[in-house]
């Protein structure tokens, strides 16, 4: 009765596998934080192959050697209560597997989190990402454009998005430039990512947003310094400028192709909430609005004035420098604030 | 009234599946009439208090949503079997695959297990019911009748469709506006309030009506599984209950919980939901771990390695299955501290579960190892369960999670756990019990014909997903174009998910086979098993235990036949047993029409409804029947029978 | 049934004691409701968006009045179960009677604060604060209702049938229930009004 055996080495072997298969795109990184997390979960198979490999020796071990046959008929098994060195071994070293895997997690998590380690002394290109039923939004605020189902970066630049929605909470994701993050109505989320290789790479929803969710995939592109130069140049003389009318019906529309704008919805239709860098720092209130009344922050005002509602928002017609500036740091970041590229 | 509300448009399928019902439903109705059956319904089982009756009405329906979630996801597997099919549009495939979900966890799962816990239990302690027969009954309508509700949604007003985690704002009454998901508010909570008095119940049956010598530490392993699950379900469900009430108060009342704007907090949901939701797939799997060892000891022959690590490995699972909620959202941005602390937490689970594993593993060593159907099932859990498990490991760890949350990898992880976990476990104790209980084994044969089926095309249906995921394939897609490169993985896939459907129908082949030919078991051993339940005779009587056992060791039944320690010592005496009412039925019907009366926001049906629960159960309260007795001399003349001598 | 006459009437029978242990199992069940309501409140304390705060609806005058009632209603069914445990049916009678109304006049004053509420425009539909403030308050102040409708019911059953093990049991688990939703009720107090207006 031991079919199993053969079977379980076939599925070990496809596994084994893996580190050849580029094909599957989570492996195959064209940017460093994607590099990190392929890297981890490369490492976590290898881990967890080997524990496999001692719980499959010894089970398939112990069904041959004490399968009930003809020879054993009058074997009687003993009374066994336990062994506490056993117990000892099989709780130790899991813990220290753990142990080892939590370090692990602790460290990469906290370095998909921040810029990269190599392009720590740029500032940022922030670009923010929103979504609504069913499309991607990306405004780029330094540029003063914004593109619709597509995203164009440059290459070797540390990118961070920045992201809402407008409606369901929905998780941008380009599986070869990183790890996703979930975009939601009430607060602004951060996502780190730079490419290290040019090309064109798909990305997605990957959050369940309702009946057109199958449909939001976008294109990132990821374009050399002077092509990206370039092409904003090219947005900025040729492109529609984003009006507040024609924004609105662009919210209503469920399934649009791609679409380029000269200017940004930002202006007329301001980010949540800022409060993705939290980790218990002082937010800068200076510019920001409190739809959620917090009793604290209203109490507040004359120090942290907030400017007069008004259909003039606090981001105009023109790029203001905060919004490309990086965000209040917590002890997590560590990214300095010189001005370069 | 709006009465387009109710209506449900579209597909064949969908009038198919109305024309079903109805046929159904009249066949029945059909039947009970022309073989007279409608008293022996009513008395038998509609207005059981007995315990095995409950479980067996409770895996009836168990086994009937398997098959209403497993042709769910036959459907889905077809639909997304070639890039671009048109089987199903977004919409229906959205319904689906929530249905799928909310059957298969809280309508086949765990009715499964709570079925087999109420069989069992009384008869692993030596006992002769549980502690609240009526409330017990009362808990299995409020399940089956929250099951009914939410399967009418089918065919009245729509299913839910926002996933089977309902996030807002999707589930929002702005996202959401047809009254999908006012089914699921309402159904789950009937539900809900059923398992939390089960809960309830079993706590006080295992810790207060064990026979006398039965402490805790010599309890068999499943009972200690079942204690466990209920003290979470006790802790955990009430979290379900306001989650779920206030998720009714925002799309019934405009309540601002969960919207978008006006102070509420859409993330809050999703926080409500998985703390609930995490140690709820624990309730699933204890049971599960509990019936393996039962198995595992009988059919090797040998008593359970390790009990106290047994026992403590479960009692810390329980307490770190509180701990970990957050891992289902570490995309949610809460920043790297917070998921720092739930990678730990959720790592460390495995230790305790790893514990078991060898256990297992060391109690198989120097056994002497029978391959029957249910060792088949336990067996194969081993090395599958554990690609589930060290899954698990890898997504817990945020970082890597990031890539893999919310893809088909996802999907796979625990589909591992699940199925041969929970799936496998209700099998095998199926088969397990099924002559304890209906007096005659199933074939074994067809059994283990159905297993392998069950087996390997679980393997071939789940494992390309782990590729899939790590191909960027997301979850709760109907579809993705042919440019993606996924269509050959999912063909694999749903041909896999067609060879369970063969093992599937082959078990309930099974089931209808050996009724017609097995022969009938007059021993109630027919395993040599070792704990109580195997003590009573074939098939069961309505007492149990004409005597109280007398309890010296562990695997007490075992003791008594090979030490020749006596297990029944007293002498027999009258027996105190509870009357059969028809108010636990009655309540639920009208549980019924109250979820539904809100489902549609008809107020006075619902307030009238409402009324109709509160006079209920002024009725149980006033209810001055308190049982009655069987003879002794009618317990002595059952038991001569069951030995097989004449009376 | 057998009766153990070295225990009081409400668990002197096995069923008895196992009830009593149940309905404790049950409120270790009301634990995590109530404190998942409560965490809910907690974190939408500040979210008053374009509605009052707390600070600008409670009114400490009404709260003190329910709070007098029901904590002296709790005390009056501990008497009520004294009496019940000497045998003193009439004695036991009024106390409950006591107990029964002042909840009664806990929830109408409360139903009269819910109205002050609405009437100055602060609904459930207001905002994210005022949601969770009336689901925990209406939550408690259900439980307090059914409470009364249940004790109208053991009264009754007393009335009709005398102290018995199985009334007496009644009577004991209904003062549970009601010691139970007085601990909630301080701790509403505390943290939902004190805290509010300070």
């Amino acid at each position: 009765m031991n079919k199993k055996g053969p079977l379980y080495a076939f599925f070990l072997s496809l596994v084994l596998l893996l580190p050849g298969c580029s094909s599957l795109a989570v492996l195959n990184p064209k940017g460093p934080a994607a590099r990190t997390l392929s890297d981890t979960i490369i490492l976590s198979i290898l881990v967890m192959l080997g524990v496999l490999a001692v719980v499959y020796i010894l089970f398939v071990f112990v069904l041959v050697k004490y399968r009930a046959k003809k020879s054993n008929e009058g074997y009687i098994p003993p009374h066994e209560e336990g062994n506490k060195w056993l117990e000892a071994i099989w709780i130790i070293i899991p813990i220290i597997i753990v142990a080892f895997l939590s370090v692990v997690t602790v460290k990469t998590t906290s370095e998909v989190e921040n810029v990269a380690a190599e392009y720590k002394d740029q500032k940022p290109l922030v670009i923010y990402a929103s979504s609504s039923n069913w499309k991607w939004h990306f405004s780029y605020p330094e540029e003063g454009i914004e593109t619709v189902n597509y995203v164009n970066i440059p290459v070797h630049r540390a990118v961070e998005f920045r992201m809402y929605s407008f409606g369901t909470i929905t998780s941008l994701w380009i599986p070869q430039l990183a790890g996703q993050k979930y975009a939601m109505s009430d607060m602004l989320t951060t996502l780190h990512l730079s490419a290290d290789t040019e090309g064109s790479y798909i990305g997605k929803n990957a959050n369940f947003s309702g009946k057109g969710f199958a449909h939001m995939e976008f294109e990132a592109l990821v374009m050399s310094s002077n092509g990206y130069d370039e092409w904003v140049k090219e947005v900025k003389e040729t492109a529609e400028p984003l009006t507040e009318d024609a924004f609105k019906e662009l919210l209503a529309i469920e399934h649009i192709g791609r679409k380029t704008y000269s200017s940004t919805h930002l202006t007329f239709s301001p980010p949540p909430m800022d409060h993705s860098e939290m980790d218990g720092e002082e937010i800068n209130h200076e510019n920001m609005h409190h739809d959620n009344g917090s009793k604290e922050h209203q109490e507040n005002e004359h120090i942290h004035p907030s400017p007069e509602p008004s259909s003039d928002t606090e981001f105009n017609g023109e790029p203001e420098p905060e919004l490309d500036q990086p965000l209040p740091s917590s002890p997590v970041e560590e990214h300095t604030h010189n001005s370069s590229n | 009234m709006d009465l387009e509300r109710f209506k449900v448009h579209g597909e064949p399928l969908i009038y198919g599946a109305m024309i079903s019902i109805a046929l159904a439903t009249i066949g029945i109705i059909v039947g009970l009439t022309y073989f007279k059956k409608w008293g022996y319904l009513w008395r038998e089982w509609l207005t059981t208090v007995d315990h095995k009756r409950i479980g067996v009405m409770y895996i009836l329906a168990a086994l009937l949503m398997l098959f209403r979630g497993g042709i769910d996801a036959m459907m889905m597997r077809l639909q997304t079997a070639a890039p671009e099919m048109k089987f199903l549009d977004a919409q229906h495939y959205n319904e689906v695959f929530t249905t799928h979900g909310l059957i298969m966890i809280l309508f086949m799962a765990m009715p499964f297990i709570i079925g087999l816990m109420n069989v069992i239990i009384p008869l692993q302690i030596g006992a002769r019911d549980v502690a609240f027969p009526r409330l017990n009954a009362v808990s299995f309508w409020l399940f089956f009748f929250g099951a009914m509700l939410l399967n009418i949604s089918f065919v009245i007003g729509g299913s839910p469709d926002a996933g089977w985690s309902a996030y807002f704002p999707l589930a929002s009454l702005e996202f959401s506006p047809t009254v999908g998901n006012n089914y699921y508010s309402l159904a789950l909570q009937i539900s809900g309030i059923g398992t939390l008095i089960t809960g309830v119940n079993f706590i006080v049956t295992i810790l207060k009506m064990r026979a006398p010598g039965m402490t805790l530490m010599k309890m068999p392993m499943f009972t200690w599984s079942v204690l466990i699950t209920n003290i979470i379900i006790v802790f955990a469900f009430p979290v379900l209950t306001v989650a779920l009430a206030l998720m009714m108060f925002d799309r019934l009342f405009g309540s601002q919980f969960f919207t978008m704007a006006n102070g509420g907090m859409d993330m809050l949901w999703a926080n409500l939901f998985w703390v609930w939701g995490h140690p709820e797939v624990y309730i699933v799997i204890l049971p599960a771990f509990g019936i393996y060892s039962e198995i595992i000891a009988t059919f090797s022959k040998k008593n359970l390695y390790g009990y106290t690590s047994m026992v403590f490995s479960m009692l810390i699972i329980s307490l770190l299955s509180f701990l970990v909620w957050t891992h289902h959202f570490y995309t949610m941005g809460q920043g790297v501290m917070v998921n720092s602390f739930f990678s730990i937490t959720t790592m460390a689970i495995a230790v305790p579960t790893g514990v078991k594993i060898f256990n297992w593993l060391f109690t198989l060593r120097k056994g002497r190892i029978t391959f029957n159907t249910p060792m088949l099932y336990t067996l194969a859990f081993i090395p599958i369960f554990t690609i589930g498990g060290v899954t698990g490991v890898m997504l817990a760890m945020a970082s890597a999670d990031y890539q893999y949350h919310n893809t088909m990898f996802l999907v796979a992880h625990f589909h591992y756990v699940l199925i041969p976990g929970a799936v496998f476990a209700v099998i095998a104790g199926f088969h397990y019990w099924f002559p304890k209980v209906f007096g005659f084994r199933l074939n074994d044969r067809l059994g283990r014909h159905a297993f392998w089926w069950i087996a390997i095309s679980f393997n071939v249906t789940f494992f390309p997903l782990f590729f899939l995921g790590l191909m960027g394939m997301t979850r709760r897609t109907y579809t993705y174009s042919a440019e993606t490169g996924y269509g050959p993985l999912n063909m694999l896939s749903f041909a896999g998910a067609i060879g369970l459907s063969i093992g599937f129908l082959l078990l309930v082949y099974n089931i209808y086979w050996s009724t017609r030919y097995m022969p009938k078991d007059k021993t109630g051993d027919p395993w040599d098993g070792r704990t109580l339940e195997w003590a009573t005779g074939s098939p069961i009587p309505a007492y149990n235990f004409a005597v109280v056992p007398n309890v010296k060791t562990r695997d007490a039944f075992w003791s008594a036949k090979q030490d020749n320690i006596p297990l029944f010592e007293e002498k027999i005496t009258k027996i105190h047993m509870p009357s059969n009412t028809g108010k636990p039925f009655i309540l639920g019907v009208i549980f019924f029409f109250f979820g539904f009366s809100l489902v549609f926001s008809l107020w006075i049906p619902a307030i009238l409804s409402g009324i109709g629960i509160l006079i209920v159960m002024a009725t149980m309260s006033f209810d001055r029947d308190h049982g009655f007795y069987i003879p002794a001399e009618e317990v002595i003349a059952t038991e001569k029978k069951l030995r097989g001598e004449t009376v | 049934m057998k009766i153990d006459a070295s225990k009081p009437l409400e668990y002197a029978t096995e069923e008895n004691s196992n009830k009593i242990f149940g309905f404790w199992v049950f409120l270790g069940a009301e634990i995590p409701l109530f404190a998942t309501l409560f965490t809910v409140y907690f974190i939408m304390v500040n979210r008053y968006a374009s509605g009052p705060s707390g600070r600008e609806i409670f009114e400490i005058g009404p709260v003190l009045i329910e709070t007098f009632l029901l904590l002296s209603s709790s005390f009056t069914i501990g008497l009520a179960i004294h009496a019940m445990r000497h045998g003193y049916k009439k004695a036991m009678m009024v106390f409950m009677a006591i107990t029964l109304l002042m909840g009664l006049g806990f929830i109408g004053i409360e139903i009269d604060e819910f109205f002050t509420y609405i009437h100055e425009g602060a609904t459930l539909q207001t905002s994210g604060f005022l949601s969770s403030l009336f689901v925990l308050l209406g939550t408690h102040g259900a439980h307090v209702s059914f409470g009364f409708l249940w004790g109208v019911a053991i009264m009754i059953q007393l009335w009709r049938q005398g102290i018995n093990p199985a009334t007496a049991n009644k009577a004991f688990i209904f003062s549970l229930f009601w010691h139970f939703l007085d601990v909630v009720w301080i701790f509403i107090f505390s943290f939902v009004y004190l805290k509010g207006l300070m």
